[in-house]
């Protein structure tokens, strides 16, 4: 069963208001620019969405107000039918039916022109559809205007219901109008409901709430029932001729002893008999009204009779309930509101009559077991009548007061440390409870390293007797000792040792320049012998290395010198032969060792005059020579390939890169 | 506090000095200083890199196997302290630290037993084979005669010693 909160029902708008709230929603929330010059599609959706928007919205909060309703069958039967006495059951689902028509009807045009739409060809076709749908969704809500404005008003109507619960303990009070119902309510409770001299001053049902025994019971106040035949009853009947039937309480049946109700016995008993069927299985009790203007003896007899009937009638119910009539049970009671007696007796027995009952329905219910501990707490029945106190053993007591001294006389640490100036300055010796086999060395700091060993590595109990076999061993290592070496090799002379020393230089040497000579063979081409600079291949250093060494130089220089210079002319020595002696000449020149000087074009030498160059002598020629070789730029060749071969010695000259820093500036030295 | 041995080149890490690398599979390796930290991390062995411990002690360059080296060791079960044994255990460090100095010297010696004859031999060949260097071939028999160093030798036999041929 679902559960309704009355209160909390949205509030229904009416047409109009319905339209103008969804329609300003969709020009709000979409997006309102379009320009005939946009593609088709996008002029299509545009409208399309505002279509769909405003369905959307229109069905959600019709979706709203059709849930937000009770739905008759769904609900509690006494709210259920208190609704339809209110405001008619058929007339309710009219008014629904038609809000879901509406929204239903609100779709399919939605569907329809959402379909036309999607072949719109222009912005003006487009628009008129969308204004079209609109229109229609808009028609169609102002259509139920009416149901929309029953459906608030009954939203407000029930709001103001008064929020019976109909499953817990009630008690209701009906009878007559006028005869004191609403004040009894006001005695009992806090509810303030009017009470007037003229009848019906009670128009619908009212609550209140009283405590019995530390539970709550609701109170029903009704309005007054007159004697009339079922059908002809008015609205206001039927709220409490509702709550008689659904609700299961107790009921207080009023009677006005008196008659300044206006009504008299016996009118009012005919009452009760009329609605006793609705009395069927709730304890009833009759309650004579206003006994301070006419007391319960003091009526006539006629009357007397009358009330003893209902008495019985009552009786009879209390005994359909299951009970066999107990003493004290009452079913006739007297009480008067204004002088306030009897009213408490009333409460109290009608409070009782429907806890009795309740409980014995509940006892008999299958969910006794979950309530069983709300109705009885079992307590063994005592044997005899024995004294049975707790029982400690000796030894525990003694224990249990051996520890409280002891805690009491024990000191802490921490109290220590406060005697002795407090966190900062007193610190604990962590030390103090250490087990050693002498208390003395309980504060001594061990040191844990020792020239480069940890000494907790070293640390055995039979170090000592390790130690002394170590130091024999060592002593008989010692006694062996070292045999001196012997000298099957004699050593060097020092003249010898100063010969080794040099060749062991020159030997560096030779290995440096190889290394050198290495290095750059591949990178740099070396500069062949004849040109170098340094002069370090002239004749008198060789003749000095060779008599270093130990050799006669003059020898080799001669040679060297002659074949540097060429051949000296001492073919003339030779030159005299017979042309005819062609072979033997053959022979002889052959046997010339030297062919330097030779010369492949025949050309005399510069001093000699030739008669066809133009000098005048053979000194002008000379200088002629000297002018035209001194002309010629002699390029230093250095062995390079040519003027394009250049080659940088060093990539980094010192003069270049000395004194540069590599960041910041130079502005001193 | 405990002083460490690098894992590369075995010497002792003090406290406040080098690095710990624990590896994933939660081996430490200590390291004394960033050279040997650097070459670790080139994946360089210690046994192939000369300078370090392990590779003088691999190949012979120092003692290995020494009754001084049992004396230390890492003992996991902490002794209960005595004011004594630690005393006798100071003392006991410095002896056998001694000892063990004394031992590695001895060893070094051993070592380089030979090298003297040895080096005298390879001076003598050199001399002689690359006298070349300083004298020419040609010149070298003046030379020698040269250098010829005379030793007197003293007669001592007598007369009697004589064979009688």
């Amino acid at each position: 069963m679902v559960q309704y909160n009355f209160k909390k029902i949205t509030k229904v708008p009416t047409g109009k208001d319905f339209v103008d709230i969804v329609l300003s929603r969709t020009q709000r929330q979409t997006p309102t620019v379009v320009h005939k010059g946009y593609a088709i599609n996008r002029i299509r959706q545009f409208y399309m969405r505002k279509v769909k928007f405003t369905q959307t919205n229109f069905h959600e909060k019709l979706s709203t107000i059709i849930e937000d309703f009770p739905r008759l069958d769904d609900i509690h039967p006494f709210y259920g039918d208190l609704l339809h006495v209110l405001y008619n059951k058929d007339h309710y689902k009219l008014a629904l039916g038609q809000i879901n028509t509406a929204r239903n009807l609100i779709g399919k045009i939605a569907k329809d022109y959402v379909k036309l739409l999607k072949y719109g060809d222009s912005l003006y076709r487009c628009k008129a559809l969308k204004v079209a749908a609109l229109g229609r969704m808009c028609t169609v809500t102002k259509r139920i205007g009416p149901s929309l404005a029953y459906l608030d008003q009954i939203r407000q109507h029930m709001a103001r219901l008064p929020s019976i619960d109909p499953n817990t303990r009630t008690i209701l009070i009906c009878g007559y109008p006028n005869v004191g119902k609403s004040s009894f309510i006001n005695k009992i409770t806090r509810a303030d409901v009017d009470v007037q001299p003229y009848a019906f001053t009670t128009k619908s049902l009212f609550v209140g709430h009283t405590d019995y025994k530390y539970l709550r019971y609701q109170v029903i106040d009704t309005p007054g029932i007159l004697d009339r035949p079922f059908e002809d009853r008015n609205i206001i009947e039927m709220c409490s001729i509702t709550a008689l039937a659904h609700l299961r309480a107790a009921v207080l049946f009023f009677l006005d002893i008196s008659g300044s109700c206006g009504y008299t016995i016996a009118q009012q008993s005919a009452l009760f008999h009329s609605i006793k069927s609705l009395f069927m299985n709730k304890p009833l009790i009759i309650v004579c009204n206003k006994t301070d203007l006419q007391s319960l003896a003091g009526i006539s007899d006629d009357d007397k009779k009358l009330v003893e009937e209902m008495r019985s009638e009552a009786l009879k119910t209390l005994i359909g309930q299951g009970g066999e009539p107990r003493e004290g049970a009452e079913v006739l009671l007297t009480m008067s509101t204004l002088t306030e007696e009897g009213v408490i007796a009333v409460k109290n027995a009608a409070c009782e009559r429907l806890l009795d009952q309740r409980v014995e329905i509940k006892m008999k219910s299958k969910k006794i077991n979950e309530c069983l501990n709300r109705f009885h707490v079992a307590v063994p029945k005592p044997r005899d009548q024995k004294e049975r106190p707790v029982c400690i053993p000796q030894s525990v007591l003694e224990a249990k007061a051996k520890e409280a001294a002891a805690k009491e006389s024990k000191k802490l640490e921490r109290d220590l440390e406060e005697e002795n100036g407090g966190a900062g300055v007193y610190s604990a010796s962590l030390k103090k409870h250490y087990l050693l086999a002498d208390d003395e060395w309980k504060e001594d700091n061990m040191p844990e390293i020792l020239d480069g060993h940890n000494v907790y590595d070293f640390v055995d109990p039979d170090i000592l007797q390790r130690l002394e076999e170590l130091e024999k061993e060592e002593g008989l290592l010692q006694e062996v000792g070292d045999g001196d070496e012997e000298m099957d090799v004699e050593d060097l002379t020092p003249q010898q040792h100063k010969e080794l020393a040099e060749i062991r230089k020159k030997k560096s040497l030779l290995i440096r320049e190889h290394r050198i000579k290495k290095s750059t063979a591949e990178s740099r081409p070396i500069v062949p012998r004849k040109f170098d600079k340094d002069k370090r291949f002239t004749s008198e250093r060789m003749g000095r290395q060779l008599s270093s060494l130990g050799l006669d130089p003059s020898k080799a220089i001669e040679r060297a010198r002659s074949k540097s210079r060429g051949r000296k002319r001492e073919r003339s020595s030779n030159g005299d032969m017979d042309v005819d002696d062609d072979g033997s000449n053959k022979k002889m020149r052959a046997r010339s060792l030297s062919r330097l000087g030779s010369r492949s074009r025949s050309r005399p030498p510069t001093d000699v005059l030739v008669p066809g160059e133009g000098f005048r002598d053979s000194a002008q020629k000379i200088k002629a020579h000297k002018l035209a070789k001194n002309s010629v730029f002699k390029r230093n060749k250095d062995a390079k390939k040519g003027e394009g071969d250049r080659v940088i010695p060093n990539l980094k000259p010192k003069h270049l890169y000395s004194g540069k820093r590599s960041n910041g500036k130079t502005t001193r030295r | 506090m405990r002083l460490e041995k690098c894992w590369f080149c075995s010497s002792t890490v003090y406290p406040g000095h080098g690095i710990q690398f624990v590896r994933n599979d939660a081996k430490i390796f200590r390291f004394c200083r960033s050279k040997c930290h650097k070459n670790f991390k080139m994946k360089r062995n210690p046994r192939k890199v000369k300078w370090t411990k392990a590779y003088r002690r691999l190949h012979g360059k120092d003692m290995t196997q020494d009754a001084t080296f049992e004396f230390e060791r890492k003992r996991n079960r902490p002794e209960r302290y005595d004011r004594n044994l630690t005393e006798n255990t100071l003392k006991a460090i410095k002896t056998i630290d001694k000892v063990r100095s004394r031992r590695e010297e001895t060893h070094h010696k051993n070592r380089m037993k030979g090298k003297a004859a040895k080096e005298r031999k390879e001076a003598r060949k050199e001399h002689d084979q690359q006298i070349h260097m300083l004298v020419a071939p040609g010149a070298q028999d003046k030379h020698l005669s040269a250098t010829k160093v005379t030793v007197k030798v003293q007669h001592e036999s007598n007369d009697e010693n004589r064979m009688e041929e």
